[in-house]
């Protein structure tokens, strides 16, 4: 492993205006100030709620937006306000695969046209003309090779996701960035789109930026992890810190929030109150504070910094994270000062360390003492 | 809570899912949602009986020259002798006799048929040119406007809503004879190709706006699309985004506008030649014949019938067919 | 498809196996072999097609299913939510002992909404955008309490926006539902669902379109209403994490027909039905090895006008074989499984079951 990242992300940000008339009344902070790396082969995953920022991110790493600032390098070239030109060929090593299965395929081009068209666009001629390439890429990401001539609407969901990920693979790409690729999907298909991923990254040595909202997919799927919040990274680390050892409170309420289905009944949950506030104006400070259990005084003056702990590979944006002993305890955090909070917090999925076979009975009494602290 | 979003649901369950099977036994090549319309299309009736009405009415048109010759008579001849002392056809209902099918033109004693033919294929002609002009105007002018935003859809769309405020009649009352005055003088005879280009023109000056607005929305809509994104993020230009990606998918509705425009235009230039700022008498047109035919409402009747009904027919044939169209290339909007 | 006419459930009188819950005779909900048939131009589509439950007060089923499997269609069918001219319901649904099927369409509408009530997935679609949500709520409780004036109308919508935890509802009574989040608007939709204590709540997704912090607030809130309001729920959904969480009785649907259902336990902890397993194994989990493949179920949810013979499953089924012929010429029977309640249709015998499903687990490497 390089450590030459294919993909160095420093500060970068999106702002929209709001526009009334002519007159700008203020600035969405979509994307403020991300700072990521993406070596070659490697695949992060970007996850967070809606809102947080991460389709936009990855509409500015394929440059589908324009970046209000920071910078976006790809193999060492500065792609940040790169013109069209200048781009192409950088095109056919960043692709993007998309959502909906349903509107990224044009409903009027066969499916060899849709999965030719950056052939085209960049008049390749692969050896063996563009009909065989097309073929190979269709038995590649598992669909008859006849259907050559067939309208997207003739498949299903999962087929029509496939000619997405053909169409991306058309022009062998060495990053893409897949906007939540399975989660149009039906379950059963799921797992049958990311088990190809998965196949296709290990034999073509792909890097995978994999934007989803789903953690357990994310999980199956990624090397590294970025939990983003209203536009920041507020954690970022290799998989096992993150599902073993996450250290930002906003994780760990992700993590615990996902029903699982090795648990039954109403397990206990870190329970975050209200909704994600608007990225217009966001809280000062940390952003998470409003739902945070743990938040202080220092969090609504202070933003904390991505930095990684204990000089690892894992960096958490907080103040207080986990692990770490918190100095002054407002009410309710006498409960996670005690030992059994303690515990909870340092292992708050207990499973995940064993087999699998945590039973409930643990499962649950370590839960009730992280809802102790949240309520 | 009403039943159609309910429907929906069940519908929506009913068609997810594996069209596997389907497709499957349909065979390796697959239809093109073109086909597909065109199918549905020939499944609607009203399509049919009106789609081969007109296809038979633009046969005429274009066939006029060859009618001409098989029947032995021209537009501009005179039957004078086939007329009494005041001008009136002899006969019955107009002069209807087995050479002069559809009578005489009271006056001038012209042969109403052969006209009729002749002002079939003027009407057909202005109306096509200018559904086509104003379709590609719409068209050019309404992608750019929807795809590229910016200042550049700001003016177009200033100009279109200009152009749509305008009345439409009041200019070409206006307009028509001050350009026929600036080219051919206050005694000038003008030529009859002069006088439906300039007919075409301020069609084509006032329609497009609406087809620009149109495809401006249709386009707007589509360019959030990801497929549209697709194309760009592997680096399409301009040409191949608008006319690759773009177009064939308002096909639809740019068609189903432009067969609705072509009557549209048809009645217009009767309207103009109406009121007489359209063509002259001597091109042979519907405008001209039903606005000679109103002196003898009263006395020959037939004169006003034959262009009328053919007029009427002509112009409820192709709105059948338009409505018949949208439904055929959208099936939900009939739902 | 002819042979799969006379479907086991076919005599509902002597079935020994359709309720999977205790005193099922006066429970608040009894479908028995309910069938919804539609006509559509490519056929008749059976959507469900013999399907039998029950549910009490208290209590809540899960009902799982993928597109195409008839679970949406089951829970329109007990609202009484279809086009009459279209659709052939037949069956029995007994909603607090009163018959819905072949009820007057005014009658079932006061059914509706005052003794069950139905929660969307995508609340802005159920919700008018240009009427304020209060509004909404309060026209919801004076459609079934016509004597109530407007102001108690007004105070009933605030104390349930109240309760479902919408923080200054006197504030956001007079708002639009666009001015409320994704969250909030769920909340506003429960609220309206709830204004007249419906017995029965049908909730079809009610937290797909949500995030998982907000989904999990959802789940709270429903249980802690079930808690208060005794109601009989009825959650639809995809997730079998969400099933886990709050179901008390499952029952998985595939190609318009129950494939197994069961208490909670039973389904989830010792699943009979081979398309039980696959959706378990498919599922990513966030124990077990990261590392291992997903055991995807092959092929697509099958369509339901063109449903493959016998066992629907059979084509996707990776046990259709040891089965034999049957699996494509028979559609099995719903029979008893194992421990009591739990029913399973599967024309593999409980010891190939138990053999296979020990092979599928040891496949995935997940323990559960």
């Amino acid at each position: 492993m390089t450590d030459e990242p294919l993909l160095r992300v420093r500060g970068l940000s999106k702002h929209f205006p709001v526009r009334l008339g002519l007159r700008t009344t203020g600035l969405v902070r979509a994307v403020d100030g991300l700072d990521f790396d993406v070596r070659p082969g490697e695949t992060l995953g970007l996850v967070g709620e809606s809102g947080c920022g991460k389709t936009t991110t990855g509409r500015m790493l394929v440059r589908l937006l324009e970046p209000t600032s920071g910078s976006i390098e790809f193999d060492g070239r500065d792609i940040t306000h790169a013109g069209r030109r200048e781009l192409r060929p950088l095109r056919q090593e960043l692709q993007i695969i998309f959502q909906d299965p349903y509107a990224s395929l044009n409903p009027r081009h066969t499916v060899g046209r849709i999965v030719a068209m950056p052939l085209q666009v960049n008049g390749i001629k692969p050896p063996g003309g563009i009909k065989a390439r097309v073929q190979e890429l269709l038995e590649l990401v598992g669909l008859n090779p006849e259907h050559y001539n067939r309208y997207p609407h003739e498949f299903s969901g999962g087929q029509r996701q496939r000619i997405g990920i053909a169409r991306a693979l058309a022009l062998r790409p060495k990053l893409i960035v897949a906007d939540e690729p399975v989660s149009a999907l039906d379950v059963s298909i799921q797992a049958q789109v990311v088990n190809l991923l998965r196949d296709l990254q290990r034999e073509l040595g792909l890097a995978f930026v994999f934007i989803a909202h789903d953690l357990a997919v994310v999980r199956h799927f990624c090397q590294r992890v970025a939990v983003m919040y209203l536009g920041r990274i507020v954690e970022i680390g290799d998989r096992a810190d993150i599902y073993e050892r996450p250290q930002h409170p906003y994780t760990r309420a992700l993590l615990s929030a996902i029903p699982d289905v090795t648990q039954l009944g109403p397990a206990g949950r870190i329970r975050l109150s209200g909704d994600v506030p608007t990225p217009l104006d966001p809280p000062s400070g940390c952003r998470f504070r409003t739902r945070c259990w743990k938040a202080q005084d220092i969090c609504a003056t202070e933003e904390p910094a991505l930095i990684p702990r204990d000089g690892g590979r894992q960096a958490t944006a907080c103040h207080f994270p986990e692990g770490e002993p918190v100095s002054t305890s407002p009410e309710g955090e006498a409960a996670s000062t005690s030992p059994g909070g303690d515990a909870a917090s340092t292992s708050p999925e207990p499973a995940a360390a064993g087999p699998g076979v945590a039973t409930a009975g643990t499962g649950r009494g370590v839960a009730a003492n992280i809802e102790e602290v949240s309520s | 809570m009403s039943l159609s979003p309910v429907e929906g649901v069940a519908l929506a369950e009913i068609e997810a899912g594996g069209d596997e099977g389907g497709a499957a036994a349909k065979g390796v090549v697959g239809r093109s949602p073109g086909q597909l319309a065109w199918l549905r299309l020939r499944r609607d009736r009203t399509a049919v009986v009106s789609g081969v009405l007109l296809v038979f009415f633009l046969l005429l048109g274009l066939a006029a020259p060859l009618i001409e010759m098989v029947y032995g008579i021209g537009p501009r001849e005179q039957f004078q002798n086939l007329l009494d002392g005041f001008g009136m056809p002899l006969g019955y209902a107009g002069g209807v006799t087995g050479e002069h099918w559809f009578g005489l033109e009271p006056g001038l004693g012209r042969d109403i048929f052969i006209r009729l033919i002749y002002g079939l294929r003027t009407s057909l002609f202005i109306a096509f040119a200018a559904a086509l002009i104003t379709a590609a105007i719409g068209v050019v002018l309404g992608a750019l406007a929807g795809y590229l935003g910016g200042w550049l859809d700001a003016v177009i769309n200033w100009i279109t809503d200009l152009t749509l405020a305008m009345p439409f009649l009041i200019i070409a009352l206006a307009l028509t004879p001050t350009i026929t005055l600036r080219f051919y003088g206050e005694r000038g005879q003008v030529s009859s190709a002069f006088g439906v280009g300039v007919l075409i023109a301020v069609f084509a000056i006032f329609g497009w706006a609406s087809t620009a607005r149109l495809v401006r929305g249709q386009v707007i809509a589509l360019r959030e699309r990801e497929f549209v994104e697709a194309a760009r993020a592997s680096g399409a230009g301009l040409g191949h985004m608008l006319f690759r990606q773009l177009l064939p998918n308002i096909w639809a509705p740019i068609l189903v506008s432009f067969s609705l425009a072509v009557p549209q235009f048809i009645t217009s230039e009767a309207a103009l030649s109406f009121i007489g700022v359209g063509l002259s008498d001597e091109t042979p047109s519907f405008g001209r014949m039903i606005y000679r035919s109103l002196d003898f409402l009263q006395t020959d009747p037939a004169y006003v019938f034959f262009p009328g009904i053919t007029i009427f027919a002509l112009v409820f044939a192709f709105n059948l067919f338009g409505d018949a169209l949208r439904d055929a290339l959208d099936p939900k909007s009939s739902r | 498809m002819d042979s799969s006419e006379p479907l086991p459930s076919g005599e509902p009188d002597d079935h020994p196996t359709v309720p999977t819950q205790r005193g099922n005779e006066d429970a608040y909900l009894r479908v028995r072999d309910l069938r919804v048939r539609f006509d559509t131009s490519d056929g008749v589509v059976r959507a469900v097609d013999g399907v039998s439950f029950a549910v009490e007060r208290g209590r809540t089923l899960g009902i799982v299913g993928e597109s195409g499997s008839g679970k949406s269609v089951t829970s329109l069918a007990i609202l009484g939510l279809h086009d009459p001219r279209r659709t052939t319901i037949t069956g029995e649904i007994s909603v607090g002992g009163r018959q819905v099927i072949g009820l007057a369409e005014d009658e079932v509408r006061r059914l509706r909404g005052r003794d069950m009530a139905m929660i969307f997935q995508d609340p802005l679609s159920a919700l008018h955008p240009y009427y304020t949500v209060g509004r909404q709520i309060a026209e919801a409780y004076r459609v079934h309490h016509p004597k109530v004036n407007r102001r108690a109308a007004r105070q009933r919508a605030i104390d349930m926006l109240n309760r479902v935890g919408i923080p200054q509802p006197a504030r956001r009574f007079d708002q639009y539902p666009h001015e409320f989040s994704g969250g909030m608007r769920q909340r506003a939709m429960i609220a309206m669902s709830l204004v007249n204590d419906p017995a029965l709540l049908i909730a079809d997704e009610p937290t797909t379109a949500l995030d998982v912090t907000v989904q999990a607030q959802i789940l709270d809130l429903l249980a802690d209403l079930q808690a208060e309001f005794h109601s009989a729920i009825i959650l639809i959904t995809h997730d079998l994490g969400v099933v886990g969480q709050v179901a008390d009785d499952v029952l998985v649907m595939y190609g318009g027909r129950a494939v197994e259902q069961g208490s909670v336990e039973q389904v989830l902890r010792a699943p009979q039905h081979p398309y039980t397993w696959g959706l378990l194994s498919s599922v990513p989990s966030l124990h077990g090895d990261a590392d291992a493949d997903l055991l995807p179920i092959p092929g697509n949810p099958p369509s339901l006008i063109n449903l493959p013979s016998g066992c629907a499953f059979h084509p996707r089924c990776r046990y259709a074989d040891r089965a034999g012929s049957r699996s494509r010429s028979e559609v099995p029977e719903l029979r008893p499984a194992g421990a009591d309640g739990h029913l399973v249709a599967c024309h593999l015998s409980a010891e190939e079951r138990a053999t296979f499903y020990a092979e599928d687990v040891a496949r995935v490497g997940v323990a559960r």
